[in-house]
């Protein structure tokens, strides 16, 4: 584990991350998350409460022992609930994340490095998706398809990959300017060899560390999603859509919106504690 | 006389200006025999980096460029080949050192990962292992005390002076024809400047490599070169053998030169204003037979 990411991010760079309190905070954080995410059935006190579950004659009860999260309108515990939605969040924020940064960085480095007719191309395109208000675009790609957990992530995807492409470019122009890529050429390098590896290992730990901070920034606009309606669609447990049923029963059924918009909020800063120890662990390791 | 392994015919070079064509080069012409260190001398701008660049390929491809006369490498002519023709010359026939040793090594691999990359060019077969033998041979040639830890360090771990030498050793890894130095070890202090080219002299002399060195120091120029060409605004001014140019220096600019050149720290040539005379024709040093020739 060291190793590998002492290759990516630079000597030192794992013994700097650890040494973080906020990295730590962050890998416990998330840690903790992905754990009772994928055990969920295992660990959550009432698994049968993730489906299509009713019980009316426990419903919307408050915090207690049995349910220390309280119950929702159908009687179902929300503890569990927000287990089984972590299961959905995680899933999501890495799809979205992996598929935007494959693309974007693919498009950003070749615009960045070949220039010309692939500059023009590839980034007038992408200032037109980024021209567009993110949550109206991923609207609109909700409103022509139907909502579903599947069509969700395309949406956000397809608002998410114009920023890895420009912040790829960026960083791939100013990297394809170092000497080292020129003396690689001029000792015979294949254009292959330049762009993927000379200039993409020296963008990399720029783009992980957005990648870490997106993980948490892609869980908060999937919930935004479906607050709004428009992303998974019930019984499945989202944290984004309990949020937006419970909030028609505050403030006196508070536990229905305050623990899962904690739930959010608990893992967003997870993330966002990992990306910036990160960040100044590669700026202390360059 | 040894065979010819580079010439320059009439090279010329100009840059499109909204201002109309911009020329650098005025027609060029040298030669680099074989085993021959040939200096390149001038003051920036001059055009004599430019020249590098044209005959590595990689200032043609630009749309504002033109380039006319002839550049051949052992008879092949280099302005007409395509891209993935000069890349297969690149590093293998025809090889370079730069003047920042640090920053044309790259920060993320170890110096044992980018001397694999260059010998696997020449030898795309080859082992992990034997690729690290090579470079270890290569490390022990540029004096280089302990070469098993410098294959696994990174260059930022490295002092400037021993990025200098494996830069040396890579460019000299693929035993190539052709070796283009481009002011080496400005970047460096002087005493490892002097140290590094001492090295690179005797290391291109033991494996007969020729060398086109380009350089603003005329002290570093006179140990190190057999021949010199001065160059002055994008034309050749004087050229001959090193002893005799420096015994009977005939053109003005050479002589402006000269005269400017008693800087211990070697730091380059200072502003020479000017000069009508500049212009005059160039001067021709004859050559003295050789004692082979001779015999």
């Amino acid at each position: 584990m060291g190793a590998f990411f002492d290759r990516i991010f630079g000597v030192d760079s794992w013994y700097r991350f650890r040494r973080d309190p906020l990295g730590r905070i962050g890998l416990l954080i998330v840690g903790l998350v992905v754990l009772a995410a994928a055990f969920a059935p295992l660990v959550a006190p009432y698994p049968e409460h993730a489906g299509a579950f009713i019980d009316f004659g426990n419903a919307n009860a408050a915090p207690s022992a049995g349910n220390i999260m309280g119950t929702d309108m159908m009687g179902r515990d929300i503890f569990s609930r927000i287990l089984f939605g972590y299961r959905i969040s995680l899933g999501m924020a890495v799809m979205v994340v992996s598929i935007a940064a494959c693309v974007g960085v693919s498009l950003g480095l070749v615009a960045g490095y070949f220039g010309g007719i692939w500059d023009m191309l590839v980034m007038r395109v992408t200032d037109m998706f980024l021209a567009v208000p993110p949550l109206v675009l991923a609207m609109a790609v909700m409103g022509l398809l139907a909502p579903t957990l599947t069509n969700a992530m395309l949406a956000v995807t397809v608002m998410w990959w114009p920023w890895y492409t420009r912040l790829a470019y960026n960083l791939s122009r100013s990297v394809a300017r170092e000497g080292y890529v020129l003396a690689a050429e001029i000792m015979g390098a294949s254009r292959r060899h330049l762009l993927f590896r000379e200039i993409l290992p020296n963008i990399l730990p720029t783009m992980m560390t957005k990648m870490a901070l997106d993980l948490g920034f892609v869980i908060l606009i999937a919930s935004s999603l479906s607050f709004l309606g428009l992303g998974v669609q019930p019984p499945t447990p989202d944290l984004g859509s309990m949020v937006a049923e419970g909030a028609q029963y505050l403030p006196d059924s508070w536990w229905l919106v305050a623990f899962p918009a904690l739930a959010i909020l608990f893992v967003v800063l997870g993330f966002n504690f990992i990306g910036d120890a990160l960040r100044s662990a590669i700026e202390q390791s360059r | 006389m040894a065979e010819t392994l580079l010439e320059l015919d009439g090279l010329t070079l100009s840059f499109d200006t909204s201002s109309g064509p911009h020329d650098v080069l005025h027609g060029i012409s040298l030669s680099v025999r074989r085993g021959e260190i040939v200096a390149l001398v001038g003051e920036s701008g001059s055009g004599k980096s430019v020249t590098a660049r044209i005959i590595l390929g990689l200032l043609q491809r630009l749309r504002s460029v033109r380039v006319g006369g002839s550049a051949r490498l052992a008879g092949r002519e280099l302005l007409t080949l395509r891209q993935s023709a000069l890349r297969e010359l690149r590093g293998r026939d025809i090889s370079m050192i730069f003047q920042d040793p640090v920053n044309s090594l790259n920060p993320v691999y170890t110096i044992g990962h980018q001397f694999r990359d260059i010998l696997r060019r020449a030898d795309p077969r080859l082992s992990r292992s034997a690729a690290r033998a090579r470079a270890l041979a290569a490390l022990a040639e540029v004096m280089i005390e302990d070469p098993e830890r410098v294959l696994d360090s990174y260059p930022f771990q490295l002092s400037g002076g021993m990025n200098q030498r494996v830069m040396i050793g890579m460019a000299l890894a693929n035993e190539p024809r052709l070796l283009l130095a481009d002011e080496p070890g400005t970047a460096l202090d002087v005493t490892v400047q002097a140290r590094t080219l001492e090295l690179m002299h005797a290391l291109v002399r033991r494996h007969g490599t020729s060398v086109l060195f380009i350089s603003h120091n005329l002290g570093v120029v006179r140990e190190f070169a057999d021949r010199i060409y001065v160059i002055y605004r994008g034309r050749i001014v004087e050229t001959g053998p090193t002893a005799a140019l420096f015994a009977d220096p005939r053109h003005p600019y050479t002589r402006a030169l000269l005269q400017s050149v008693p800087r211990l720290t070697g730091g380059g040539l200072p502003d020479i204003p000017e000069r009508a005379d500049f212009s005059a024709p160039l001067e021709v040093h004859p050559e003295q037979p050789s004692t082979e020739e001779a015999r």
